[in-house]
């Protein structure tokens, strides 16, 4: 809604002043998780000019970078981060416009968003060790065709996992960042006449793919910027999938970071910092690439609106792309399904299709040793999430009772955690948390969680929350009711399932955090992904079976405890729009 | 005054036997009508009476939940089971509708069919509609900068410039305000007679009805005293 | 298998020799003493923790000492040694020289040098200990030189490591093609491209393969128990990088990719992408087939001229707050009862580092009553183990190695 449109719906209120905590809430909420940021970057950049005076760094210099550059297979790590990252962004973008532009015409378009959600909620790591097990020459896949229709009496020695060019890192990226961006898009959509503008195009002669394509993507690009954003960052400087998945001589440079951050000599620390700069600097080129590439996207779309040519290859295409990211579902859906079918194996060698025996064993013996990290992860998550669920909703009910929005400036300040590079800010805010005597404990984890979950929170509940029929609170508060019973007695009845539902969400992405984790809790507070990430250099599938599939299923649990606790709460009224 | 290109004789739009059910419960009684080419049937009825979803069944639109029986046809071409693109009717919405992100001009050459060729001559028509509508040298503005007069005309000439065998309006001249009211519906209604495209107009409003100036057809109220959707 | 990582730190000691202080020799006081003193004292044993079985051998430790002795052990997990000597360090360099954090450390190799030069352990206690009469010093030369470093008695040992390789008798049907050299292996590996792998050389294992390879190439071996100089080097090391060069087309993924451990070896010979794997463990086929984590049909071999081996020891710092109990755990492990136990394939089947003919019959019987496996290697298959060359030797082989590998 633009605020001409919100004005005409809702008048300021004139007469009420906004109380004095609720107008804290936007400065605490950016202290937040601002402060870490910036506190963190500038804590890994001085150490990448030589500046660290705790660990000898006394002198500002170029010498680690001549370090970072004298590295074997330094080059090669920068450049597979920069293929491997820009491929899956493109690939995720290009994948997702196509989902939304086939289907969204058609009538169970409005229930994708709710498919979306179960394979957001499973974290990156759960779903790149599943999938590692599914694409390798011994893995399911091949079993599933071995010796049958393969031929292959020994696992074929091709490279898959470990590939060279990162071509699994990339395909495990896209299982999550194609549903974020179809979610986003479909988000998007409801600030834009959409339907009307296709039933249009429609009725000129365009089908119903490129119609979408050449009158409504235009207008949601520039809504979609800052998720897109959010994945291109993500993708070159992701750490677990890629040590899961990526290659190994030499691995991505966040990889490359990441090992020298942890050695115990703290030597390389310089360069460390180093290529968590040079990180930096590219995700801050390839953002002004992205800009660039929607400049072009934008002025070929009205070329291509103006010559009015009505293509039927169009829909086709579309709907080919559109089943290619149906199969990617599924490969997600398999990788889960593999941790699960390994937890409960006794032996599955090659090229048995399925396990020969099943037992519980496994699940019994390492429950004594997954209680302690889930609790970790549980306490964790929940604690981030309530703290972010608190000042988020302070700030939203600060702007409306303010009646202005926040405007977009506010929305970028949201990304920004999401923008930069998880290794380019969290080592120097180890620093600032081991000046403090906080690192290595819980409350820094926590508070390190807050940083991601945050934006994720806002981004969910906003729109819900800003949608909220202001007559409700107004005739609330005409019957005498205070502002705090209105809100907790009115306002959060009514938008519990978008809350809860946002809540999910973040937690969800709580347990998926690995590098903060690692670095904020300097390698002492075990979490789920942080066990699972370690166990999968292991060798045991069946345990990293337990561990990666727990994983998995948390946050799901979650999700449908937040999907049903409004359903069953409420079931003795209708009419819940929301 | 130069006029439309002429793509052979235009045929009227019939109605035979339309009826339209939702959740089992049906809207009206069957409808049948012809609307001769340069006509205009008025649809009118209260809310809920199903005047938006007959328009949608016409344009291949409607939503899933409804049913739908009864034939629709330009002179002889049968329009039933047809994708909405290839069932060639204008559609006018109440809002404007112009895409954002194109010029007047984009917009009208969005409607402009790929077979006029080459470039210079889809420009030399834009322009020439444009002038013909008053609105000469318009066609690099942005659309935000039109008045709602002008964001109206030029939504009807981008439709009709899709060249549309009818045209279907549902209430389109609804937002806008009184003094503004008049002079589109004329505008319309003599765009529509000189392309000669038998129009079909929703409207509850009986001006609207009035300055169509062709039959006026009542839907039944909604039989039952649940009155939904 | 301990795994290892060889700090710059520790091994800038090794190659320059450091200059630390010496230790000041500390009397242990008597043995009855210490059990009196013991009694009731919390040790916190530092132990890599990476596998299922060697945790559940921790903590039958520390069920039987608290039985017998009253002593808890808390078994502090590491996935480096590294960490609990960068502990010991910090603390001396704050000046904690009593009341430390680390009670009893699993170490050797360049880490065991780097407290020994350092003055950071405590002893000589191994002469105190009532059960180190039984241990073999004359066969097992590792028990009492660390990777060429005197042990002087700093240090416990408690435990035999020796380089094996296990195959898969399904696909290598006639034990007698197995390659049992370098060169068999080149051979090997031509007949069979794509079959034969070793771990990521930065790996402590994957370095193993290529030191096992150089002494099996090597005329004269006594070199490698000098540091390595950079003349020595390249001349020592030429055949073996001819050999590895002819090598590497024929390995898996065309020696483009490694795993990156021995853990994740073993899982390519399970699922049938390898059929040669390394190991320090001369158990491990029999150990992981019990687990379920290697087919019936795995077997051991080793070279016929013999393969590394070296001890895995306990040390105990010489700022450790629980050092009684930490003799007392020591001891323990060195006690029959401990050391067949450790060998058991159905626990982690360690080598006993004893000597058996010191045994009494009841105690030989505990030995002898251990479950045979076929996959388990005899101790005339193991033959003696080779020494260890110098630490030196393999940081440079590694470090050449990933020169010539990274692209």
């Amino acid at each position: 809604m633009d605020d001409a449109h919100r004005r005409r719906m809702e008048p300021t209120h004139h007469a009420l002043k906004v109380p004095a905590g609720l107008a804290l809430a936007p400065a605490l909420t950016l202290a937040a998780f601002l402060l870490p940021v910036v506190a963190g970057v500038a804590g890994t950049l001085l150490p990448a000019f030589g500046w660290l005076p705790a660990l000898g760094g006394h002198t500002l210099g170029l010498e680690p970078w001549l370090e970072l550059r004298s590295a074997p297979g330094f080059a090669t790590a920068w450049w597979t981060s920069v293929a491997t990252g820009w491929t899956a962004t493109l690939l995720s973008v290009v994948l997702a416009v196509a989902v939304v532009a086939s289907v969204h015409h058609r009538p169970w378009a409005v229930r994708l968003g709710e498919w979306m959600a179960p394979l957001l909620a499973m974290p990156h790591a759960a779903l790149a060790i599943g999938f590692a097990f599914l694409v390798l020459p011994s893995g399911w896949l091949a079993r599933l065709v071995s010796p049958g229709l393969s031929g292959w009496a020994l696992p074929p020695d091709v490279s898959t996992v470990g590939h060279a060019s990162g071509w699994p890192l990339v395909a495990a990226l896209l299982l999550k960042e194609v549903p974020y961006l179809v979610l986003m898009i479909l988000g998007a959509l409801g600030q834009v006449p959409a339907r009307a503008q296709v039933l249009q195009a429609r009725s000129m002669g365009y089908g119903a793919a490129q119609a979408w394509l050449a009158v409504v993507l235009p207008q949601v690009l520039a809504q979609i910027r800052l998720p897109v954003l959010a994945v291109l960052a993500f993708s070159l400087s992701v750490v677990d999938v890629a040590l899961v998945l990526g290659p190994a001589h030499p691995p991505t440079l966040a990889v490359q970071a990441v090992r020298w951050f942890s050695d115990p000599d703290t030597r390389w620390v310089f360069p460390a910092s180093a290529a968590a700069a040079l990180l930096l600097a590219t995700v801050a080129a390839s953002a002004v690439g992205w800009m660039a590439i929607e400049r072009a996207l934008h002025a070929g779309v009205r070329r291509w609106a103006r010559r009015g040519t009505r293509r039927d290859w169009v829909s086709k295409v579309a709907g080919v792309i559109a089943v290619i990211a149906t199969v990617l579902a599924a490969l997600a859906l398999l990788a889960i399904a593999s941790l699960a079918l390994w937890s409960i194996a006794t032996q599955w060698r090659w090229p048995d299709a399925w396990p020969v025996g099943w037992t519980l064993a496994h699940w019994q013996r390492q429950a004594t040793q997954l209680a302690g990290p889930a609790l970790a992860t549980l306490v964790i998550g929940a604690a981030s999430t309530l703290i972010a669920l608190a000042l988020v909703l302070a700030c939203l009910e600060h702007e409306a009772q303010r009646g202005r929005s926040m405007g977009s400036r506010a929305l970028w300040l949201l990304y920004v955690p999401l923008l930069v590079p998880q290794v380019a800010f969290l080592f120097g805010l180890q620093v600032l948390l081991v000046r403090l005597g906080a690192d290595g404990r819980w409350p820094a984890v926590v508070w390190a969680h807050l940083v991601f979950v945050l934006p994720y929170l806002f981004v969910s509940l906003a729109d819900p929350w800003r949608a909220f029929d202001a007559r409700y609170a107004r005739t609330a508060l005409s019957l005498g009711a205070s502002r705090w019973r209105v809100f907790w007695r009115v306002k959060l009845p009514i938008l519990l399932r978008p809350v809860l539902l946002a809540a999910a969400v973040a937690f969800a992405v709580s347990v998926g955090l690995y590098v903060p984790t690692l670095f904020a809790g300097a390698g002492r507070v075990a979490t789920l992904t942080t066990e699972a990430v370690t166990l999968s250099a292991g060798a045991d599938r069946r345990v990293i079976g337990v561990w990666a599939f727990v994983q998995a299923v948390m946050p799901l649990l979650v999700y449908a405890l937040a999907a049903g606790v409004p359903r069953w709460l409420h079931h003795s009224r209708r009419g819940w729009a929301t | 005054m130069t006029s439309p290109p002429d793509h052979g004789s235009r045929a009227a739009l019939r109605l035979e036997r339309v009826q339209l059910a939702v959740a089992g419960r049906t809207l009206f009684a069957p409808l049948s009508a012809v609307v001769q080419p340069g006509a205009c049937l008025t649809v009118m009825g209260p809310s809920g009476c199903g005047k938006s979803s007959l328009l949608a069944y016409l344009a291949g639109t409607l939503d899933a939940a409804f049913s739908a029986s009864g034939r629709v046809a330009i002179g002889d071409a049968a329009l039933d089971g047809l994708a909405p693109e290839r069932r060639r009717l204008g559609l006018l919405f109440q809002d404007d509708l112009l895409f954002p992100h194109l010029s007047v001009g984009g917009n009208l050459a969005f409607a402009l069919p790929a077979s006029v060729r080459p470039a210079q001559e889809r420009r030399r028509r834009i322009d020439a509609v444009l002038a013909r509508a008053g609105l000469a040298g318009f066609a690099a503005r942005d659309p935000a900068t039109l008045s709602g007069g002008q964001r109206a005309r030029v939504a009807l000439l981008r439709t009709l410039m899709a060249e549309p065998r009818a045209l279907l309006l549902d209430e389109p001249f609804s937002r806008l305000d009184a003094d503004l009211r008049a002079d589109v519906r004329r505008f319309v209604f003599e765009h529509a007679r000189e392309h000669g495209l038998p129009t079909l107009l929703v409207t509850h409003d009986a001006a609207d009805a009035e300055a169509a100036g062709g039959e006026v057809l009542r839907l039944d109220d909604p039989r039952g005293d649940d009155a939904q959707g | 298998m301990q795994r290892r990582r060889f700090s710059t730190l520790a091994l800038a000691t090794a190659l320059f020799g450091g200059m630390s202080a010496r230790a000041q020799p500390q009397a242990v006081p008597p043995w009855n003493e210490v059990l009196a003193k013991a009694r009731g004292q919390t040790v916190y044993w530092n132990a890599w923790a990476g596998d299922e079985q060697t945790n559940a051998f921790i903590a039958w430790v520390g069920e039987r000492v608290r039985a017998r002795h009253g002593v808890t052990v808390q078994h502090v997990r590491l996935k480096d040694t590294a960490e609990a000597v960068s502990r010991v360090v910090a603390e001396k360099a704050a000046g904690r020289n009593q009341g430390g954090g680390v009670d009893l450390i699993w170490i050797n190799g360049p880490n065991f040098l780097a407290m020994k030069q350092q003055g950071l352990l405590y002893g000589p206690v191994t002469q105190a200990l009532p059960n180190f009469r039984l241990v073999d010093t004359t066969h097992k030369r590792s028990n009492v030189v660390d990777f060429t470093t005197p042990v002087d008695g700093l240090a416990v040992p408690w435990r035999l490591a020796q380089v094996v390789f296990v195959y898969d008798s399904a696909r290598i049907r006639n034990a007698a093609d197995v390659p049992r050299s370098a060169a068999a292996m080149l051979e090997w590996a031509r007949r069979n491209p794509g079959r034969l792998t070793h771990p990521n050389v930065a790996n402590f294992m994957g370095a193993t393969f290529l030191k096992q390879a150089l002494i099996d190439l090597s005329p004269d071996t006594a070199v490698l128990q000098q540091p390595a100089t950079d003349a020595d080097f390249e001349r020592i090391t030429a055949p073996l990088w001819t050999w590895y060069d002819a090598l590497r087309p024929h390995l898996w993924r065309r020696g483009q990719q490694f795993p990156e451990n021995e853990s994740a070896q073993r899982q390519l010979l399970n699922d049938g992408e390898i059929d040669i794997t390394i190991s320090f463990n001369p158990a491990e086929a029999a150990v992981n087939v019990q687990a379920g984590l290697l087919p019936a049909s795995a077997r051991t071999f080793t070279f016929a001229k013999g393969t590394l081996g070296n001890t895995s020891f306990v040390a105990i710092p010489y700022n450790a707050a629980h050092k009684e109990g930490a003799l007392v755990v020591a001891d323990f492990l060195l006690d029959p009862q401990a050391q067949a136990h450790a060998q058991d394939i159905r626990q982690i089947g360690a080598v006993n580092v004893l000597d058996l003919a010191r045994l009494s019959p009841a105690q030989r019987q505990l030995f002898d009553a251990l479950p045979q496996h076929p996959a388990l290697p005899t101790a005339a298959e193991l033959g003696a183990p080779q020494l260890e060359p110098h630490a030196s030797w393999m940081t440079r082989i590694a470090a050449e190695w990933s020169r010539r590998t990274t692209r």
